[in-house]
């Protein structure tokens, strides 16, 4: 027993505060906050305890999902995830690949695509607003005053106040941000690639290109899974970048985590919870199967 | 790149492929690796426009409001909009800086402590643990945040610099955790056997071994703790405002708040709110970007 105890006693020591913080913060929390958005606690009154609240189940989650603004809210997000996955995703292959082979001013063009990973949302937010200005014509700026300079007057569009795709204008500033970031993880693919396995390729007469379709882009795979994971999730939570270049209450661009705000600032805890329940469940449908897989890799 | 299927060339002595082509081969080449250039700085060109845009609008006075100089250079010169950025934002720039030190510094020493036990000190459930914390590190924080207001509420602790220091420390220990781990994992087993047959314990393993080799994943740690939280918005938004809060949210009032917007100013504040980070990654880019990648490649 005592030998247990000198054995398990100093990691156990060590991991303890990690280990409370994490499953209080993390796990009794989730509790909490699922608790909270099983009850009416809708207003002001309730929040501050004037008027009791009792359980109503899950009837927040229904009347959430029946709503037009709810739904309005998933399917941005689903068109965001989707467009801000493609886009960067491309891209930063495509940096990585022209990078791969050796070229004079790589370490230049690799700090340029990836500068914009150190700056916040809010502050690039600050710029791509301006960029996305919606006006047309004469009083217009930003990116549609750039199209008419060059004679591409056809470009221009309304961005981010289009009502049904003006959440995509969105995925510009969040695709230049982070582009960068995917090609440093795609490059780390191409370069822990054994030269060998190259060598292999181009001696049994591949061309360059075969080389790459056949031998080198399938051994990118589990990089291409890791940036799925990380960008998918990043998207999911997506929160800062809209409430700067649009406002929060901006009905085109609202995303869960913008109507879980809304619904905090109007003190309905109960749907704000509801809210942050629907989207752990997302992402823990995306997130809990990828560790599940590399938890068991390791072992 | 060399798309065209190419004759197989003809192995020299040695048994290697050598070019036989050499003028054909050659201007190949130089084609592939003019259109290399030409993509790559098209990506620059892109990459760069918001930050042109930036920086130019923040010193543009009230001559160049019109739309139609939008993409002009500055009539005249003006720091006037860096000068009233200054004022709106530096209380917020110091307290960023309060906010962020201690919170990378604390959640680092945590991650260390954590990534040593679970990566060196093996014992039985240690990647179960491990995936436990690691789990922290993707939820979105909507799902813990109307319990987590109420729980800071009922503990006392004041909205501003002291709530998001605890905030970023907490919400940082799966991250710090994560990328010492991997660390730690790639230190030779040899080395903590060696202190533990000398007798050492495990303590003494920790402080005398393995804490003064790692000094280059503590600059990672910290660096991107630095980052994340200089940053972080939606803590922020939830935990502080105009008054107490940090340099994210002053940028967003700023910028988003008045009723005129004067992009000039804001757009000098996005520059200052990016400064600390941006140098940073100009400064210490080898160890940002390390951060990138442990915290991602392996999971």
């Amino acid at each position: 027993m005592t030998q247990r105890i000198r054995r398990l006693g100093p990691p156990l020591l060590l991991l303890a505060p990690s280990l409370v913080l994490v499953g209080v913060f993390v796990y009794g929390l989730i509790g909490a906050n699922f608790a909270k958005s099983v009850t009416d606690d809708h207003s002001a009154a309730t929040a501050n305890g004037v008027e009791p609240t009792s359980v109503v189940w899950f009837q927040n989650y229904t009347t959430l999902l029946k709503s037009e603004e709810f739904q309005h809210s998933l399917i941005n997000l689903v068109l965001f995830t989707v467009v801000f996955l493609l886009g960067t995703l491309v891209i930063g292959f495509v940096w990585a690949w022209l990078l791969d082979k050796p070229i004079r001013g790589e370490g230049f063009f690799r700090s340029v695509y990836l500068f914009p990973m150190a700056v916040s949302f809010i502050a690039s937010g600050v710029v791509w607003r301006w960029l996305l200005n919606s006006t047309q014509g004469e009083g217009a700026s930003g990116l549609n005053r750039l199209f008419q300079m060059v004679g591409l007057d056809f470009l221009q569009n309304n961005w981010w106040n289009n009502v049904t795709f003006g959440i995509l204008a969105i995925t510009i500033p969040a695709i230049w941000q982070l582009s960068g970031y995917v090609m440093a993880l795609f490059l780390a693919g191409f370069r822990g690639i054994p030269d060998e396995l190259r060598e292999a390729g181009r001696m049994d007469g591949a061309s360059e290109w075969q080389v790459y379709r056949h031998v080198l882009f399938p051994q990118l795979t589990p990089i291409m899974l890791s940036a799925l994971i990380i960008i998918g999730h990043m998207s999911l939570k997506s929160f800062d970048l809209i409430m700067s270049i649009s406002k929060p209450a901006n009905y085109q661009t609202k995303v869960p985590a913008v109507d879980m705000y809304l619904a905090k600032s109007s003190f309905d805890y109960a749907n704000a919870a509801a809210i942050g329940t629907i989207l752990l469940v997302i992402v823990a449908l995306v997130i809990v199967p990828y560790l599940v897989k590399t938890n068991r890799q390791e072992k | 790149m060399a798309t065209v299927a190419t004759p197989v060339p003809a192995p020299d002595v040695a048994g290697r492929p050598t070019d036989l082509r050499p003028d054909r081969g050659r201007s190949r080449y130089s084609t592939a690796r003019t259109l290399r250039y030409v993509a790559l700085l098209a990506g620059i060109v892109v990459v760069l426009v918001p930050v042109y845009v930036l920086f130019v609008t923040s010193f543009k006075g009230t001559g160049d409001a019109s739309p139609t100089r939008a993409w002009n250079l500055p009539q005249v010169w003006t720091m006037q909009n860096w000068q009233d950025a200054w004022t709106a934002l530096s209380p917020a720039l110091w307290r960023t800086f309060e906010v962020v030190i201690p919170a990378s510094i604390i959640s680092a020493v945590l991650g260390s402590m954590n990534g040593f036990v679970l990566s060196r000190w093996g014992f039985r459930g240690a990647n179960t643990v491990f995936a436990i914390i690691l789990f922290g590190m993707f939820i979105p924080y909507q799902a813990v945040m109307i319990p987590l207001l109420q729980i800071f509420l009922d503990a006392g602790i004041p909205n501003g610099v002291p709530s998001l220091i605890l905030l970023h420390i907490i919400y940082g220990i799966p991250i710090t955790t994560l990328i010492f781990r991997n660390y730690y994992q790639t230190i030779p087993h040899e080395l903590v056997e060696a202190a533990r047959v000398d007798g050492a314990g495990m303590l003494r393993t920790y402080a005398w071994v393995i804490l003064p080799i790692s000094v280059p994943s503590f600059v990672v740690v910290l660096i991107w703790q630095f980052t994340n939280a200089w940053n972080d918005f939606l803590f922020a938004v939830f935990f502080s405002n105009n008054q107490n809060g940090p340099i994210t949210l002053a940028l967003n009032n700023l910028a988003n708040g008045a009723m005129l917007q004067n992009y000039g100013v804001s757009m000098a504040g996005a520059l200052f709110a990016s400064l600390p980070t941006l140098l940073v990654y100009i400064l210490l880019g080898k160890y940002f970007v390390g951060g990138l990648m442990s915290g991602s490649v392996k999971g």
